[in-house]
Protein backbone atom coordinates (compact mmCIF):
# COMPACT_ATOMS: atom_id res chain seq x y z
CA UNK A 1 0.00 0.00 0.00
CA UNK A 2 1.23 2.92 -1.02
CA UNK A 3 1.15 5.77 1.89
CA UNK A 4 3.95 8.48 1.17
CA UNK A 5 3.50 9.86 -2.30
CA UNK A 6 6.29 9.33 -4.47
CA UNK A 7 7.95 13.13 -4.43
CA UNK A 8 8.19 12.49 -1.07
CA UNK A 9 9.98 9.27 -1.12
CA UNK A 10 12.39 10.38 -3.63
CA UNK A 11 12.94 13.34 -2.00
CA UNK A 12 14.32 11.72 1.21
CA UNK A 13 17.00 9.77 -0.51
CA UNK A 14 20.18 11.15 1.10
CA UNK A 15 23.61 12.35 -1.07
CA UNK A 16 26.03 9.43 -0.92
CA UNK A 17 28.69 11.90 -0.44
CA UNK A 18 26.96 14.47 2.01
CA UNK A 19 24.38 12.33 3.52
CA UNK A 20 23.54 14.43 6.42
CA UNK A 21 22.00 16.34 3.12
CA UNK A 22 18.88 14.65 1.03
CA UNK A 23 18.76 15.30 -3.13
CA UNK A 24 16.23 17.30 -2.55
CA UNK A 25 18.21 19.65 -0.36
CA UNK A 26 20.80 19.73 -2.86
CA UNK A 27 18.56 20.79 -5.82
CA UNK A 28 19.73 17.14 -7.65
CA UNK A 29 16.24 15.76 -7.50
CA UNK A 30 14.12 17.70 -10.69
CA UNK A 31 11.29 16.32 -10.48
CA UNK A 32 9.31 13.14 -9.83
CA UNK A 33 5.68 12.27 -11.90
CA UNK A 34 3.86 9.62 -12.57
CA UNK A 35 3.64 8.33 -16.50
CA UNK A 36 1.50 5.94 -16.44
CA UNK A 37 2.03 3.11 -14.04
CA UNK A 38 5.34 4.19 -13.75
CA UNK A 39 7.21 6.57 -11.11
CA UNK A 40 9.75 8.55 -13.19
CA UNK A 41 12.35 10.48 -11.40
CA UNK A 42 14.70 12.82 -12.95
CA UNK A 43 18.31 14.05 -11.54
CA UNK A 44 20.88 16.27 -12.40
CA UNK A 45 24.62 15.47 -12.56
CA UNK A 46 26.41 18.14 -9.87
CA UNK A 47 29.77 17.32 -12.24
CA UNK A 48 30.06 15.60 -14.79
CA UNK A 49 32.34 12.74 -13.68
CA UNK A 50 30.25 13.13 -9.92
CA UNK A 51 29.82 9.15 -9.22
CA UNK A 52 27.74 9.42 -7.11
CA UNK A 53 24.98 9.90 -9.42
CA UNK A 54 24.67 6.46 -10.65
CA UNK A 55 24.66 5.44 -6.44
CA UNK A 56 21.86 7.85 -6.37
CA UNK A 57 19.88 6.41 -8.98
CA UNK A 58 20.46 2.52 -7.50
CA UNK A 59 18.76 4.28 -4.28
CA UNK A 60 15.90 6.34 -5.45
CA UNK A 61 14.74 2.95 -7.42
CA UNK A 62 15.30 0.58 -4.21
CA UNK A 63 13.14 3.16 -2.14
CA UNK A 64 10.52 3.69 -4.51
CA UNK A 65 10.26 -0.10 -4.79
CA UNK A 66 10.24 -0.68 -0.66
CA UNK A 67 7.37 2.07 -0.42
CA UNK A 68 5.40 0.34 -2.90
CA UNK A 69 5.58 2.25 -6.60
CA UNK A 70 6.59 -1.06 -8.62
CA UNK A 71 7.52 0.55 -11.88
CA UNK A 72 10.35 3.03 -11.36
CA UNK A 73 12.65 4.59 -13.78
CA UNK A 74 15.54 6.82 -13.24
CA UNK A 75 15.90 9.65 -15.71
CA UNK A 76 19.53 11.85 -15.99
CA UNK A 77 18.79 16.10 -17.33
CA UNK A 78 21.92 17.70 -18.13
CA UNK A 79 20.48 21.09 -19.13
CA UNK A 80 20.03 23.81 -17.28
CA UNK A 81 23.30 22.49 -15.66
CA UNK A 82 23.01 21.78 -11.53
CA UNK A 83 24.34 25.07 -9.54
CA UNK A 84 25.28 25.30 -6.13
CA UNK A 85 22.66 27.92 -5.82
CA UNK A 86 19.88 25.36 -6.03
CA UNK A 87 21.03 24.06 -2.43
CA UNK A 88 18.08 24.78 -0.81
CA UNK A 89 17.67 27.20 3.21
CA UNK A 90 17.43 23.55 4.50
CA UNK A 91 20.48 22.05 2.63
CA UNK A 92 22.57 24.94 4.00
CA UNK A 93 21.35 24.94 7.11
CA UNK A 94 22.11 21.05 7.10
CA UNK A 95 25.77 21.54 5.36
CA UNK A 96 26.37 24.34 8.50
CA UNK A 97 25.60 22.04 10.99
CA UNK A 98 27.80 19.21 9.51
CA UNK A 99 31.00 21.44 9.72
CA UNK A 100 30.83 22.45 6.13
CA UNK A 101 30.74 25.74 4.43
CA UNK A 102 28.24 26.26 2.11
CA UNK A 103 28.38 27.92 -1.21
CA UNK A 104 28.26 31.57 -1.99
CA UNK A 105 25.89 32.38 -4.72
CA UNK A 106 26.76 32.70 -8.10
CA UNK A 107 23.47 33.71 -9.21
CA UNK A 108 24.24 37.68 -8.70
CA UNK A 109 27.57 37.88 -10.38
CA UNK A 110 28.95 35.19 -12.86
CA UNK A 111 25.24 33.82 -13.76
CA UNK A 112 23.57 37.41 -14.76
CA UNK A 113 21.03 39.05 -12.86
CA UNK A 114 18.62 39.80 -15.63
CA UNK A 115 18.04 38.37 -18.65
CA UNK A 116 20.30 40.85 -20.05
CA UNK A 117 22.95 39.40 -17.66
CA UNK A 118 21.88 36.23 -18.98
CA UNK A 119 22.71 36.46 -22.65
CA UNK A 120 25.78 38.15 -21.81
CA UNK A 121 27.09 35.53 -19.51
CA UNK A 122 26.42 32.80 -22.17
CA UNK A 123 27.49 35.01 -25.69
CA UNK A 124 30.80 36.09 -23.75
CA UNK A 125 34.43 34.24 -22.67
CA UNK A 126 34.62 33.21 -18.85
CA UNK A 127 37.04 35.64 -17.42
CA UNK A 128 40.80 34.09 -16.70
CA UNK A 129 41.08 34.75 -12.37
CA UNK A 130 45.16 34.88 -12.21
CA UNK A 131 45.27 35.24 -8.34
CA UNK A 132 43.65 32.54 -5.83
CA UNK A 133 40.57 33.08 -4.43
CA UNK A 134 40.23 35.92 -1.78
CA UNK A 135 37.00 34.28 -0.37
CA UNK A 136 34.42 35.59 2.18
CA UNK A 137 33.99 32.03 3.22
CA UNK A 138 32.87 32.21 6.97
CA UNK A 139 34.64 29.07 9.38
CA UNK A 140 31.25 26.84 10.24
CA UNK A 141 32.70 26.19 13.47
CA UNK A 142 33.49 29.52 15.26
CA UNK A 143 31.92 31.91 12.66
CA UNK A 144 35.19 33.63 12.07
CA UNK A 145 35.72 35.75 8.38
CA UNK A 146 39.37 34.79 8.67
CA UNK A 147 39.99 32.11 6.81
CA UNK A 148 42.21 31.32 3.72
CA UNK A 149 42.07 28.74 1.40
CA UNK A 150 44.47 25.97 1.71
CA UNK A 151 43.30 24.19 -1.59
CA UNK A 152 40.87 24.69 -4.62
CA UNK A 153 40.29 21.04 -5.12
CA UNK A 154 39.29 18.78 -2.28
CA UNK A 155 38.12 14.96 -1.33
CA UNK A 156 34.89 15.34 -4.03
CA UNK A 157 34.44 17.39 -7.22
CA UNK A 158 32.01 19.45 -5.52
CA UNK A 159 34.08 20.69 -2.65
CA UNK A 160 37.74 22.98 -1.74
CA UNK A 161 39.55 22.86 1.37
CA UNK A 162 40.09 25.89 4.17
CA UNK A 163 41.51 26.79 7.42
CA UNK A 164 39.90 29.17 9.72
CA UNK A 165 42.99 31.10 11.11
CA UNK A 166 40.54 32.20 14.44
CA UNK A 167 40.39 28.32 15.98
CA UNK A 168 43.09 26.94 13.40
CA UNK A 169 40.63 24.71 12.21
CA UNK A 170 40.42 22.85 8.95
CA UNK A 171 37.06 23.34 7.18
CA UNK A 172 35.55 21.59 3.56
CA UNK A 173 33.56 24.54 1.36
CA UNK A 174 31.00 23.50 -1.23
CA UNK A 175 32.22 25.34 -4.41
CA UNK A 176 30.01 27.86 -5.91
CA UNK A 177 29.14 26.52 -9.67
CA UNK B 1 32.89 -24.86 -5.75
CA UNK B 2 31.06 -23.21 -4.76
CA UNK B 3 31.35 -19.44 -5.52
CA UNK B 4 31.15 -18.91 -1.60
CA UNK B 5 35.12 -19.98 -1.63
CA UNK B 6 36.99 -17.71 -3.61
CA UNK B 7 36.14 -13.83 -2.69
CA UNK B 8 36.92 -12.94 -5.88
CA UNK B 9 34.02 -15.31 -7.55
CA UNK B 10 31.83 -13.25 -5.13
CA UNK B 11 32.89 -9.96 -6.19
CA UNK B 12 31.88 -10.89 -9.80
CA UNK B 13 28.69 -12.28 -9.36
CA UNK B 14 25.61 -10.71 -10.56
CA UNK B 15 23.94 -8.88 -7.77
CA UNK B 16 20.85 -7.26 -7.32
CA UNK B 17 20.73 -3.40 -8.35
CA UNK B 18 20.93 -2.48 -5.58
CA UNK B 19 24.52 -4.63 -4.25
CA UNK B 20 27.88 -3.71 -5.43
CA UNK B 21 30.84 -4.74 -4.24
CA UNK B 22 32.56 -0.96 -4.10
CA UNK B 23 31.01 2.60 -4.59
CA UNK B 24 31.34 3.65 -8.29
CA UNK B 25 31.16 0.48 -9.84
CA UNK B 26 28.11 -0.79 -11.85
CA UNK B 27 28.28 1.96 -14.47
CA UNK B 28 25.64 2.78 -16.35
CA UNK B 29 25.03 5.04 -19.63
CA UNK B 30 25.27 8.65 -18.43
CA UNK B 31 22.93 9.96 -20.62
CA UNK B 32 20.22 7.67 -19.37
CA UNK B 33 16.78 8.74 -19.86
CA UNK B 34 17.94 11.90 -21.97
CA UNK B 35 16.58 11.96 -25.58
CA UNK B 36 19.43 10.46 -27.78
CA UNK B 37 17.51 11.48 -30.76
CA UNK B 38 19.47 13.83 -33.43
CA UNK B 39 17.60 16.82 -34.63
CA UNK B 40 16.52 16.25 -38.04
CA UNK B 41 18.97 18.30 -40.40
CA UNK B 42 22.30 16.84 -38.74
CA UNK B 43 24.31 15.23 -39.72
CA UNK B 44 24.38 12.13 -37.11
CA UNK B 45 27.79 10.31 -38.82
CA UNK B 46 29.08 13.67 -38.99
CA UNK B 47 28.16 14.77 -35.43
CA UNK B 48 29.24 11.17 -33.52
CA UNK B 49 32.93 11.96 -35.74
CA UNK B 50 33.17 15.20 -33.53
CA UNK B 51 31.83 13.89 -29.98
CA UNK B 52 34.57 11.32 -30.87
CA UNK B 53 37.00 13.98 -31.25
CA UNK B 54 35.96 16.09 -28.51
CA UNK B 55 35.76 12.92 -26.12
CA UNK B 56 38.90 11.24 -27.08
CA UNK B 57 40.69 14.37 -26.10
CA UNK B 58 39.16 14.19 -22.33
CA UNK B 59 39.81 10.45 -22.23
CA UNK B 60 43.60 10.63 -23.36
CA UNK B 61 44.34 13.61 -21.27
CA UNK B 62 42.28 12.24 -17.96
CA UNK B 63 44.63 8.96 -18.15
CA UNK B 64 47.70 10.89 -18.57
CA UNK B 65 46.67 13.19 -15.71
CA UNK B 66 46.22 9.84 -13.59
CA UNK B 67 49.52 8.43 -14.12
CA UNK B 68 50.50 12.09 -12.31
CA UNK B 69 48.76 10.63 -8.54
CA UNK B 70 51.22 10.04 -5.73
CA UNK B 71 53.60 11.61 -7.80
CA UNK B 72 52.83 14.82 -7.59
CA UNK B 73 54.54 17.59 -5.34
CA UNK B 74 51.80 17.73 -2.97
CA UNK B 75 48.73 16.95 -1.30
CA UNK B 76 46.60 19.83 -2.43
CA UNK B 77 48.36 18.91 -6.16
CA UNK B 78 47.37 15.23 -5.83
CA UNK B 79 44.07 16.39 -4.71
CA UNK B 80 43.44 19.13 -7.69
CA UNK B 81 44.76 17.20 -10.48
CA UNK B 82 42.90 13.59 -9.72
CA UNK B 83 39.62 16.05 -9.56
CA UNK B 84 40.39 17.40 -13.20
CA UNK B 85 41.16 14.01 -14.44
CA UNK B 86 37.61 12.62 -13.25
CA UNK B 87 36.17 15.96 -14.29
CA UNK B 88 37.34 15.02 -17.75
CA UNK B 89 36.57 11.68 -17.47
CA UNK B 90 33.15 12.66 -16.60
CA UNK B 91 33.11 14.58 -19.91
CA UNK B 92 34.59 11.85 -22.20
CA UNK B 93 32.04 9.53 -20.69
CA UNK B 94 28.93 11.86 -21.95
CA UNK B 95 31.09 12.40 -25.40
CA UNK B 96 31.93 8.93 -26.56
CA UNK B 97 28.23 7.90 -25.19
CA UNK B 98 26.52 10.87 -27.25
CA UNK B 99 28.73 9.69 -30.25
CA UNK B 100 27.48 6.08 -29.81
CA UNK B 101 24.14 7.02 -29.47
CA UNK B 102 24.00 9.20 -32.34
CA UNK B 103 26.21 6.96 -35.15
CA UNK B 104 26.00 2.75 -33.80
CA UNK B 105 28.23 2.30 -36.60
CA UNK B 106 31.08 3.36 -35.10
CA UNK B 107 31.17 0.93 -32.62
CA UNK B 108 33.17 -2.23 -32.05
CA UNK B 109 32.01 -5.24 -32.39
CA UNK B 110 31.25 -6.65 -28.66
CA UNK B 111 28.57 -6.37 -26.36
CA UNK B 112 29.40 -3.65 -23.46
CA UNK B 113 28.16 -0.35 -23.77
CA UNK B 114 28.87 2.12 -26.44
CA UNK B 115 31.26 4.33 -24.13
CA UNK B 116 33.47 1.38 -23.29
CA UNK B 117 33.30 -0.20 -26.62
CA UNK B 118 34.62 3.42 -27.89
CA UNK B 119 37.30 3.36 -25.06
CA UNK B 120 39.08 -0.09 -24.87
CA UNK B 121 38.15 -1.55 -28.23
CA UNK B 122 39.44 0.51 -30.61
CA UNK B 123 42.72 1.18 -32.43
CA UNK B 124 45.24 4.06 -31.95
CA UNK B 125 44.87 5.04 -36.12
CA UNK B 126 40.80 5.31 -34.68
CA UNK B 127 41.19 7.47 -31.70
CA UNK B 128 40.90 11.20 -32.82
CA UNK B 129 42.15 12.78 -30.03
CA UNK B 130 44.78 15.71 -30.55
CA UNK B 131 48.72 14.93 -30.41
CA UNK B 132 49.28 17.54 -27.31
CA UNK B 133 47.11 15.06 -24.84
CA UNK B 134 49.17 11.75 -25.44
CA UNK B 135 52.35 13.42 -24.42
CA UNK B 136 53.86 12.59 -20.67
CA UNK B 137 55.13 15.42 -18.88
CA UNK B 138 58.51 15.43 -18.21
CA UNK B 139 57.86 17.36 -15.08
CA UNK B 140 55.33 19.39 -13.02
CA UNK B 141 55.99 22.36 -15.08
CA UNK B 142 55.03 20.85 -18.59
CA UNK B 143 51.53 19.76 -16.60
CA UNK B 144 50.57 23.01 -15.25
CA UNK B 145 51.86 24.21 -19.11
CA UNK B 146 49.92 21.50 -20.97
CA UNK B 147 46.65 22.17 -18.96
CA UNK B 148 47.13 26.29 -19.56
CA UNK B 149 46.80 25.27 -22.97
CA UNK B 150 44.42 22.51 -23.27
CA UNK B 151 41.30 23.96 -21.08
CA UNK B 152 42.32 27.70 -22.24
CA UNK B 153 41.19 25.90 -25.69
CA UNK B 154 38.51 23.91 -24.73
CA UNK B 155 36.87 25.93 -22.85
CA UNK B 156 36.69 28.63 -25.92
CA UNK B 157 35.10 25.80 -28.05
CA UNK B 158 32.37 24.32 -25.15
CA UNK B 159 31.75 28.46 -24.50
CA UNK B 160 30.61 28.54 -28.04
CA UNK B 161 29.18 24.38 -28.17
CA UNK B 162 26.31 25.69 -25.38
CA UNK B 163 24.27 27.23 -28.34
CA UNK B 164 24.61 24.53 -30.67
CA UNK B 165 22.08 22.64 -32.72
CA UNK B 166 22.40 19.51 -31.12
CA UNK B 167 20.86 19.85 -27.77
CA UNK B 168 22.59 17.27 -26.33
CA UNK B 169 25.70 18.13 -27.01
CA UNK B 170 24.93 21.53 -25.98
CA UNK B 171 24.38 20.58 -22.75
CA UNK B 172 27.12 18.65 -22.10
CA UNK B 173 29.12 21.64 -23.17
CA UNK B 174 27.24 23.61 -20.48
CA UNK B 175 27.90 21.53 -17.78
CA UNK B 176 32.10 21.48 -18.75
CA UNK B 177 32.20 24.95 -19.63
CA UNK B 178 32.45 25.90 -15.54
CA UNK B 179 35.09 22.64 -14.79
CA UNK B 180 37.21 23.57 -17.77
CA UNK B 181 37.26 27.43 -16.20
CA UNK B 182 38.31 26.39 -13.21
CA UNK B 183 41.09 23.69 -14.74
CA UNK B 184 42.33 27.01 -16.75
CA UNK B 185 42.15 29.10 -13.54
CA UNK B 186 44.42 26.45 -11.81
CA UNK B 187 46.83 25.74 -14.54
CA UNK B 188 47.37 29.56 -15.13
CA UNK B 189 47.91 30.58 -11.27
CA UNK B 190 50.66 28.13 -11.13
CA UNK B 191 52.35 29.26 -13.90
CA UNK B 192 52.33 32.45 -13.09
CA UNK B 193 54.27 30.97 -9.84
CA UNK B 194 56.66 29.38 -11.66
CA UNK B 195 57.25 31.76 -14.22
CA UNK B 196 57.47 34.81 -11.43
CA UNK B 197 59.27 32.16 -8.47
CA UNK B 198 62.89 31.24 -8.73
CA UNK B 199 65.18 30.69 -11.38
CA UNK B 200 64.89 27.00 -10.94
CA UNK B 201 61.05 27.59 -11.50
CA UNK B 202 61.53 29.88 -14.53
CA UNK B 203 64.19 27.76 -16.40
CA UNK B 204 61.75 24.57 -16.01
CA UNK B 205 58.53 26.44 -17.05
CA UNK B 206 60.46 27.76 -20.39
CA UNK B 207 61.42 24.55 -20.82
CA UNK B 208 57.42 23.40 -20.60
CA UNK B 209 56.73 26.29 -22.70
CA UNK B 210 59.41 25.03 -26.12
CA UNK B 211 58.14 21.82 -25.65
CA UNK B 212 54.34 22.22 -25.51
CA UNK B 213 53.81 25.27 -27.81
CA UNK B 214 54.48 22.83 -31.23
CA UNK B 215 51.38 20.97 -30.09
CA UNK B 216 49.16 23.97 -29.80
CA UNK B 217 48.76 24.46 -33.46
CA UNK B 218 46.82 21.41 -34.04
CA UNK B 219 43.79 22.18 -31.54
CA UNK B 220 42.76 25.49 -33.84
CA UNK B 221 43.03 23.82 -37.34
CA UNK B 222 39.71 23.04 -38.26
CA UNK B 223 39.04 20.15 -39.35
CA UNK B 224 36.84 18.65 -42.29
CA UNK B 225 34.22 17.36 -39.36
CA UNK B 226 34.05 20.66 -37.84
CA UNK B 227 33.56 22.19 -41.24
CA UNK B 228 30.83 20.23 -42.26
CA UNK B 229 29.01 20.74 -38.86
CA UNK B 230 27.98 24.28 -39.14
CA UNK B 231 25.71 25.44 -35.98
CA UNK B 232 26.73 21.61 -34.56
CA UNK B 233 30.16 22.48 -34.46
CA UNK B 234 32.30 25.35 -32.69
CA UNK B 235 35.12 26.69 -35.25
CA UNK B 236 38.30 26.25 -33.85
CA UNK B 237 40.27 28.47 -35.55
CA UNK B 238 37.58 31.18 -34.87
CA UNK B 239 38.38 30.74 -31.02
CA UNK B 240 42.41 30.88 -31.52
CA UNK B 241 41.80 35.24 -30.79
CA UNK B 242 40.31 34.44 -27.79
CA UNK B 243 42.39 31.64 -26.73
CA UNK B 244 45.47 33.73 -27.58
CA UNK B 245 44.60 36.76 -25.55
CA UNK B 246 44.20 34.11 -22.48
CA UNK B 247 47.52 32.60 -23.20
CA UNK B 248 49.22 36.16 -23.77
CA UNK B 249 48.02 37.25 -20.24
CA UNK B 250 48.70 34.48 -18.15
CA UNK B 251 52.65 34.69 -19.73
CA UNK B 252 52.97 38.40 -18.88
CA UNK B 253 51.69 38.26 -15.70
CA UNK B 254 54.35 35.42 -15.58
CA UNK B 255 56.92 37.44 -16.99
CA UNK B 256 57.72 34.55 -19.71
CA UNK B 257 57.92 35.09 -23.57
CA UNK B 258 55.38 33.69 -25.77
CA UNK B 259 57.61 31.01 -27.70
CA UNK B 260 58.24 31.10 -31.15
CA UNK B 261 58.97 27.40 -31.74
CA UNK B 262 57.28 25.82 -35.02
CA UNK B 263 54.44 23.89 -35.07
CA UNK B 264 55.24 19.81 -34.93
CA UNK B 265 54.53 18.58 -38.51
CA UNK B 266 51.84 17.24 -40.30
CA UNK B 267 52.07 13.60 -41.25
CA UNK B 268 51.15 13.97 -45.04
CA UNK B 269 49.27 16.65 -43.99
CA UNK B 270 47.25 14.29 -41.40
CA UNK B 271 47.85 14.61 -37.63
CA UNK B 272 45.34 13.57 -34.21
CA UNK B 273 42.19 14.26 -35.54
CA UNK B 274 42.99 11.67 -38.62
CA UNK B 275 44.38 8.93 -36.49
CA UNK B 276 48.00 9.61 -37.48
CA UNK B 277 49.46 9.85 -33.77
CA UNK B 278 52.83 10.27 -31.92
CA UNK B 279 54.10 6.83 -30.32
CA UNK B 280 53.32 8.12 -26.69
CA UNK B 281 49.38 6.82 -27.89
CA UNK B 282 50.41 3.65 -27.72
CA UNK B 283 51.77 3.68 -23.90
CA UNK B 284 48.85 5.31 -23.23
CA UNK B 285 46.09 2.55 -24.58
CA UNK B 286 48.36 -0.18 -23.55
CA UNK B 287 47.58 0.79 -20.12
CA UNK B 288 44.17 2.13 -20.91
CA UNK B 289 42.82 -0.77 -22.42
CA UNK B 290 44.82 -3.82 -21.42
CA UNK B 291 42.43 -5.37 -18.45
CA UNK B 292 39.49 -4.70 -20.56
CA UNK B 293 40.68 -6.70 -23.76
CA UNK B 294 42.15 -9.54 -21.41
CA UNK B 295 38.91 -9.94 -19.91
CA UNK B 296 36.53 -9.10 -22.76
CA UNK B 297 33.37 -10.16 -20.75
CA UNK B 298 33.73 -8.76 -17.50
CA UNK B 299 31.63 -6.25 -16.10
CA UNK B 300 32.44 -3.38 -13.82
Amino acid sequence: MVTRTAHEVAAATPDPELPPLTIADLGILRSVEHEGDTVVATITPTYSGCPALREIGVDLRRRLAAAGFARVEVRTRLAPPWSSDWITAEGRRKLAEAGIAAPRAVADEARGEAAAGEAARRGGPVPLSLLPARPEVACPRCGSARTVRTSAFGATACKALYRCDECREPFEYVKEI
Amino acid sequence: MSSDDNPYDLLAEEHGEDHRWAFGTGFTDPLAGVDAAVPAGIDAAGLAAYCLMLGDDALIYSHRLQQWITRLPELEEETAVANIALDLLGQARLLLARAAAADPSLLPSGDGPGEDRLAFFRDEPQFRNVRLVERADADFAELVVRLLVFATWRLAVFERLRDGADPVLAAIAGRAVSELAYHRDYAAQWVVRLGDGTDVSRDRVRDALAAVWPLADELFARHPVEQALGGVAADPAAVRAEADLVLDTVLSTAGLDRPSAAPLGLVRGRAGRDGVHTEDLGYVLAELQSVARAHPDATW
